[in-house]
């Protein structure tokens, strides 16, 4: 029993820490720890500093330009990012997509797109979910008919996020109709430039523009953008799946959104005290503190396992229901924290240039928002239901 | 960082598990919880000879020098057989009292024997109106020529019933709820005035509150330096909480065992109940839960041993808390999971449902407990 890191381990971190004390940017920083929103050209110039240090693709072999860090260096990674503020990376290329073309995908598949990945040519987005597959993802309906050296693509993807600024998609595609649902999808890597192709905003309750709808009318995609077989699309989805989910209860997110809150909670005022102060409050934070403590070390259980070689199974789906509950109660309580001023949305504070009076606090503005944005973490990455279903099949054997 | 137990940790724990499966079905706990001792004479001198009475004590006591996590070994699978002896009572608490406060005599009288097996004790920290704040100490001990006389009362000594040596705190100044000017006297249960009203717990266990009117005890009987008792007191309770939550996790491991099993065998609807959803996810909930108790004791066990700070004192509060809340989450929903079979005393399930429940009642519910942790709470 032992939950120290080791004197390397240690070491790692300091580096760590010595690179993001070097090297992220203020402005992006103080973005994500004031919740405000980044712009793509934030991304890709953040990217552009980890590709230079070679920490941007933690899940690929060394051969393809990846990094190979330990479970547990990912974990200090992850930490330590979520502390400083650095921005949460935009996963549908490097940590989705990538994965299945480097087990699934053939060489010139490897070659073409890895590196594209990397230097931030391509900006990947996930055709998945459609209006009447969400969940249920098997049932999806769009359609790729071969025809020559063509797939012809029709249908409707939906909840795309930031597809407005990618150049890519991947998609699961009907190529079979005649099967079992799952027998008949294929893996599908689409540019958005081809014509047919249509992206539409959905703006989410919070007024954002974070998710789109994508509609495929006759688009022509080459078959040597088939990953993999045909119809075998399903198998590397859910390898991708797997992918997903590690890392969904966002731990170390929770962690910073915590000490945001507790030092939010030390500047508001009730009854002429702090209110962290507050019998009440103080104890809704109190428990959401505990229960995160309880949560990290359930994580660090997951990690120390994997490092001592075993596969983390459906605990992960545990500890994602557990981590974005908790998460959205940090969330709650911070809207909470600002009592009436929970009610205005004052979008000119949530731009860091803002120079003017703030309405309240300095960072008020996007709590409303984000606390309604965050309702989304317990339905996406399969909702909080479908996790407990994994649960209830993979370990209970219900 | 490693979470496995070590193999001599993993042999005392195997060692426990085997001596409860052999010696404590569920119907042989029934009779021993009937017995007029409580629990069995037989399976206490077991543990003694196995050396598992000794297991926290140094090795010139015949002990192991185990730390928190050996006793989380013992007491997870005390846990799981709903053992009814009082191992934390005597051995982690009395002895843990006796082992920092007491002098080399009092430790030589009383540690090795308590180490053995053979001299159980019983410790009466909380009183009529403290609720769970062990600071609130009402008994008064007055100095007197003899010693010191003791006129007080103290509540729900489980274990009080047959112990050999009581250890009661008293106070020698101070407000009745400073922590300045406890005391910790030990004494035998026959001294003249010490009057114990023995009963049955709801968790199958017994218990006694003690009335003390004007007892006279020696000089010796003080353990520890006068009126500095609150700071033995608190870190004690600590290891007692930490092995607590040990034992909830045992009770609560067999409790989601038991409903898994439930489910997957009790047909209704022509299916077995475990194949609707609604079930399964309350099913999840009390493995998320166990998963999330496990954590906190792990961590409470690592803590357990340590020197004290807040650091300490916030991961004892947040372990309870939440041992408190998993607990009682477990015991409600696996009632509900069961149903009728749930509410019979014949069904072991309800036995493990009421010492979840009776946990949280030790040493401070999830409610104490947060209070406590959000007093402790830092800005950043």
């Amino acid at each position: 029993m032992n939950m120290n890191y080791t004197a390397e381990e240690l070491a790692f971190r300091d580096e760590v820490r010595a690179f993001l004390d070097e090297k992220l940017p203020a402005d992006i920083a103080a973005k994500v720890k004031g919740f405000r929103r980044l712009s793509k050209e934030d991304h890709l110039r953040w990217q552009q500093i980890l590709c230079k240090q070679g920490w941007y693709a933690t899940h690929w072999p060394e051969e393809y330009g990846g990094v190979k860090w330990t479970p547990v260096q990912k974990h200090i990674w992850d930490e330590e990012s979520c502390r400083y503020g650095v921005p949460r990376s935009i996963p549908f290329g490097v940590n989705m997509v990538a994965p299945v073309i480097i087990k699934f995908g053939n060489d010139a598949q490897k070659q073409h797109y890895l590196p594209r990945i990397l230097s931030g040519e391509d900006w990947w987005c996930q055709g998945y979910s459609e209006p009447g597959a969400g969940s249920d993802l098997a049932s999806l309906k769009t359609r790729a008919v071969r025809d020559g050296d063509h797939y012809i693509v029709n249908g409707q993807k939906t909840w795309t996020t930031l597809g407005q600024h990618a150049n890519m998609i991947f998609c699961l595609v009907r190529t079979n109709t005649e099967v079992k649902n799952q027998e008949g999808i294929s893996f599908l890597l689409i540019d958005m430039n081809t014509p047919g192709i249509t992206v539409r905003p959905i703006i989410t309750l919070d007024g954002e523009h974070e998710v789109n709808e994508v509609f495929f009318e006759d688009v022509k995609v080459p078959v040597e953008n088939l990953v993999g077989e045909e119809d075998k699309g399903w198998t590397y989805a859910k390898f991708l799946l797997t992918y997903e989910r590690t890392g969904l209860a966002g731990i170390g997110m929770s962690k910073a959104a915590l000490s945001h809150l507790k030092q939010l909670a030390s500047r508001r005022m009730k009854n002429g005290k702090p209110l962290i102060e507050d019998p009440s409050f103080s104890q809704r934070i109190a428990k959401v503190e505990i229960d995160l403590t309880a949560a990290a070390i359930s994580n660090l259980r997951i990690i120390a396992s994997v490092e001592g070689g075993g596969v983390p199974g459906a605990e992960s789906s545990m500890l994602k229901v557990k981590g974005t509950e908790i998460r959205q109660a940090i969330n709650d309580l911070a809207r909470r924290a600002i009592g009436p001023y929970a009610l205005p949305f004052v979008e000119e504070e949530l731009d860091l240039a803002y120079d003017g009076e703030f309405l309240s606090d300095e960072n008020a503005a996007p709590l409303s928002a984000q606390y309604f944005n965050n309702r989304k973490l317990s339905i996406f990455g399969g909702s909080n239901e479908i996790q407990k279903n994994i649960v209830s099949k993979m370990i209970l054997g219900l | 960082m490693d979470f496995r137990l070590n193999e001599e940790q993993q042999m005392l724990q195997d060692t426990v598990a085997r001596l409860v499966r052999g010696e404590y079905s569920f119907e042989k706990r029934l009779e021993f919880s009937e017995t007029e001792l409580g629990f069995s004479a037989d399976f206490w001198r077991q543990l003694s000879e196995l050396g598992l009475t000794a297991v926290p004590f140094s090795e010139e006591l015949g002990g192991f020098g185990g730390g928190g996590v050996e006793v989380q070994s013992v007491m997870a699978e005390l846990g799981r057989g709903l053992c009814l002896e009082p191992y934390m009572q005597s051995v982690i608490l009395g002895g843990g009292l006796i082992g920092q406060a007491g002098n080399d005599r009092q430790k030589e009288n009383w540690l090795a024997g308590i180490a053995s097996g053979e001299l159980k004790a019983a410790v009466g920290l909380q009183e009529p109106q403290s609720y769970y704040d062990l600071n609130n100490v009402e008994t008064r001990a007055e100095k007197n020529g003899e010693g010191y006389l003791l006129n007080g009362r103290k509540a729900v000594v489980i274990g009080g019933h047959c112990a050999d040596l009581i250890i009661v705190s008293a106070r020698t100044s101070g407000n009745s709820d400073s922590a300045d000017g406890i005391s910790l006297f030990a004494f035998s249960p026959d001294t003249d005035g010490v009057e114990r009203r023995t009963y049955p717990t709801i968790d199958g266990a017994k218990g006694c509150d003690i009335t003390l009117t004007n007892v006279q005890v020696g000089a010796d009987a003080l353990l520890g330096d006068e009126g500095q008792a609150g700071s033995v007191i608190e870190y004690q309770a600590g290891r007692a909480i930490a092995a607590l939550c040990a034992e909830a996790v045992g009770v609560m491991e067999m409790a989601n065992e038991l409903t898994l099993d439930y489910l997957k065998q009790r047909k209704q609807f022509g299916v077995p109940i475990g194949k609707f959803q609604v079930l399964q996810h309350r099913m999840v909930d009390m493995m998320s839960e166990l998963e999330q108790a496990r954590s906190m004791a792990i961590l409470a066990a690592s803590v357990a041993d340590s020197e004290q700070s807040d650091e300490r004192r916030r991961v004892l509060a947040a372990a309870k808390n939440v041992i408190g809340r998993a607990g009682q989450f477990i015991s409600e929903a696996g009632i509900q999971s069961h149903g009728g079979i749930g509410m019979t005393w014949e069904y072991n399930f309800a036995h493990y449902a009421k010492r979840l429940i009776a946990i949280n009642h030790q040493l401070g519910d999830d409610d104490f407990h947060l209070e406590r942790y959000a007093a402790l709470l830092q800005a950043s």
